[in-house]
């Protein structure tokens, strides 16, 4: 690969409608050359929309795109040098997996366009970097899920493009192929150096691969942070509960305190608005311990083990049923009484 | 069944597997009496209906001898007619190919307002009798018709000449290519396109290299049904062709003529053609689902 300043990409204040649903409800963006972002959020966030109109391959309705500072939206998909990998491939299913990955050098205009032996020179090289050039005469239909991906990948590469997008790149592909190809996907980045945005609803992905992450619901962006940002210090009640697994109590702050039910639980209520909110914890955040400790009490309902970790199913005193995560240094039994204590937890209006 | 009981009796072990096949054979077949009525109604109704008609023009044809039937097919009215319906059949599949793969790419690759009318449109000659279809171009065309003065004038002959025979054949074989696009090329949807525009390639790269392969299959079996129903058009072509001998006469339109006069031999000699035309069609059409299929599988994952 040549060395190259990786590229920026920044949207400004995009808006995009399908007929009456709003998929980008004013989007800003700014990516960092060389940066591998993740955009995570469930279906529907809008997050494959700005992918699809970075790349040229959707128009906005309103706002602004620009790729190395340059306006991309006067551009066609065709002049951005921009590779896209599709969640299904989408390779020609006609072409070898050579031809495939040719593709994008026999299409270039004549005058800058490599001679024969310069194309299987570049294939050739692409397909040693995806591990895959035994397979050069296959036809798609013939490659495992994991291996169209890779052979995808090579393809978008071969053009040498400024950044790189991922829809969804594992999202057809079976847990432990997709456990592979992210360790292999953060590698080859760390490689080739390229900036690239992947979409995905797997926060694990999003986590394990991004060096930073932007969580996306409804067509908003909810917060843009490193993972371990968004994990430890998600910024809205939606942030939580998607990322990690989350307890939820339903909570009222007032006078300085917070009261779940009719019980005052023994929780600071520094700084937060009055009224109707909702408590959430990570469920390994819940500190057991003896009755009376802690700001909750309640019995367990039943245990099962998961490893290292005990997950309990606790009914808490004030009748809601909670699920929570805790060392096996202290065996839990159905029937005990324990108390919990909180020792992170964010508590959200509304 | 004789074979089950015999298992069962030397293998008591699979005795229980050899019930459960019968009672799963038994709920998928009606008792073999039952069986063999339906059987032999279909056979009976196929020959009846099918085998026997083909036969009997063939017997026809060649009931005075081989020489006959190649004199009748040597007559100069018969070339004429084979050689003016193979002319018909170039120019109408010709316009049907580059307007059904027109329609089909516009249809399936993009959406537009008032989508759901054009294939309704395409679709209508397919629901007119093609005596009508016929008719609306005497309409046009003819000498009391909307153009008929300015044709005059301009000494352009379309009724009862190669234009309007093949006017009538095209709007009449309209359908085909675009109807057997327009499903394969939805089922394979856009992306195959993004991906090589992204890649850089132009619009008509892009076809050439990646859609029309991709469609390949569709397109001769659109050409193919569209060519034999080209070929063996006759109500369409009737009303506008003038049964001028040796002009504007088609194979069908010869046949009916030679039959009305009584000259069977050269008329089921010249159907005997369109017969075989038929049989060559289906063989190719077998041939081509195959391939549609195969084409399918490969993109099913």
């Amino acid at each position: 690969m040549k060395d190259k300043t990786p590229v920026t990409i920044e949207v400004r204040n995009l808006v995009k409608t399908f007929g009456s649903f709003k998929a980008l409800d004013g989007v800003d963006l700014k990516v960092d050359g060389g940066e591998l972002v993740a955009l995570l959020g469930p279906s529907g966030s809008g997050k494959t929309t700005l992918l699809r109109i970075v790349a040229g391959l959707d128009w906005p309705d309103s706002g602004e795109v620009f790729i190395n500072g340059e306006d991309a939206l006067a551009q066609g998909a065709r002049e951005r040098h921009v590779g896209f990998v599709f969640q299904h491939y989408a390779l020609f299913r006609h072409m070898t997996v050579f031809e495939n990955v040719a593709f994008g050098l026999r299409v270039q205009p004549r005058a800058v366009r490599k001679d024969e032996a310069g194309i299987r020179a570049r294939v050739k090289e692409l397909l040693d970097l995806v591990q895959l050039d035994w397979l050069s005469d296959r036809y798609p239909s013939q490659l495992s899920g994991g291996q169209r991906q890779r052979i995808a990948l090579a393809r978008a590469l071969a053009i040498e493009p400024r950044i790189l997008l991922l829809d969804e790149p594992f999202g057809a592909l079976d847990a432990k192929v997709r456990k592979e190809l992210r360790k292999w996907l953060r590698s080859l980045h760390h490689e080739i150096n390229v900036t690239s945005i992947f979409v995905t609803h797997d926060q694990e992905e999003a986590l394990e691969v991004a060096n930073r992450v932007v969580v996306m619901d409804k067509g908003r962006i909810e917060q843009i942070g490193s993972p371990d940002d968004v994990y430890d210090n998600p910024a809205t009640a939606f942030v939580h509960g998607f990322i990690g697994e989350s307890i939820v109590l339903p909570v009222e702050v007032a006078n300085g305190a917070v009261r779940l039910g009719d019980r005052p639980l023994d929780l600071a209520a520094g700084g937060l608005a009055p009224g109707a909110s909702r408590m959430f914890v990570r469920r390994h955040d819940m500190l057991v311990g003896p009755p009376g400790s802690g700001a909750f009490e309640g019995a367990v309902r039943h245990v099962r083990n998961f490893g290292p970790v005990q997950r309990a199913e606790v009914a808490l005193s004030g009748g809601e049923t909670i699920e929570i995560d805790a060392p096996r240094d202290r065996e839990l039994r159905a029937g005990d009484t324990i108390g919990l204590d909180p020792r992170r937890y964010r508590i959200f209006a509304g | 069944m004789t074979m089950q009981i015999a298992d069962s009796v030397s293998l008591p072990a699979s005795d229980a597997k050899a019930h459960a096949a019968a009672a799963r054979d038994n709920l998928r077949t009606e008792p073999r009496a039952v069986r063999i009525v339906i059987i032999a109604l279909a056979v009976i109704f196929l020959t009846v209906f099918v085998v026997l008609p083909l036969v009997v023009v063939f017997a026809q044809a060649l009931s005075r001898g081989i020489l006959a039937y190649f004199a009748a097919l040597a007559e100069p009215e018969a070339l004429a007619a084979i050689k003016l319906t193979l002319i018909v059949a170039a120019i109408s599949v010709g316009l049907n190919l580059v307007f059904g793969l027109v329609a089909a790419w516009a249809i399936a690759k993009f959406d537009f307002p008032g989508k759901t009318f054009l294939i309704t449109l395409i679709d209508l000659p397919f629901s007119v009798s093609p005596v009508i279809s016929g008719l609306v171009f005497v309409l046009l065309f003819g000498a009391q018709g909307y153009f008929g003065t300015w044709l005059r004038d301009h000494d352009i002959q379309i009724l009862f000449a190669v234009p309007g025979i093949a006017l009538a054949t095209t709007f009449v074989t309209f359908p085909f290519v675009a109807r057997a696009l327009i499903p394969l090329m939805q089922e394979q949807g856009t992306q195959e396109e993004e991906a090589a525009i992204s890649l850089g390639a132009s619009g008509l790269q892009t076809f050439f290299r990646v859609t029309l392969p991709n469609i390949k299959w569709g397109v001769l079996y659109g050409v193919l049904l569209c060519n034999a129903r080209a070929m063996g058009e006759f109500g369409a072509v009737s009303v506008v062709s003038g049964h001028i001998r040796g002009e504007t006469n088609t194979m069908p339109l010869l046949v009916e003529i030679l039959y009305d006069e009584y000259q069977f031999v050269a008329a089921f000699a010249i159907a005997s053609l369109l017969a075989m035309l038929a049989l060559i069609t289906l063989i190719a059409k077998t041939v081509l689902e195959r391939h549609l299929d195969e084409g399918q599988d490969a993109g099913d994952h």
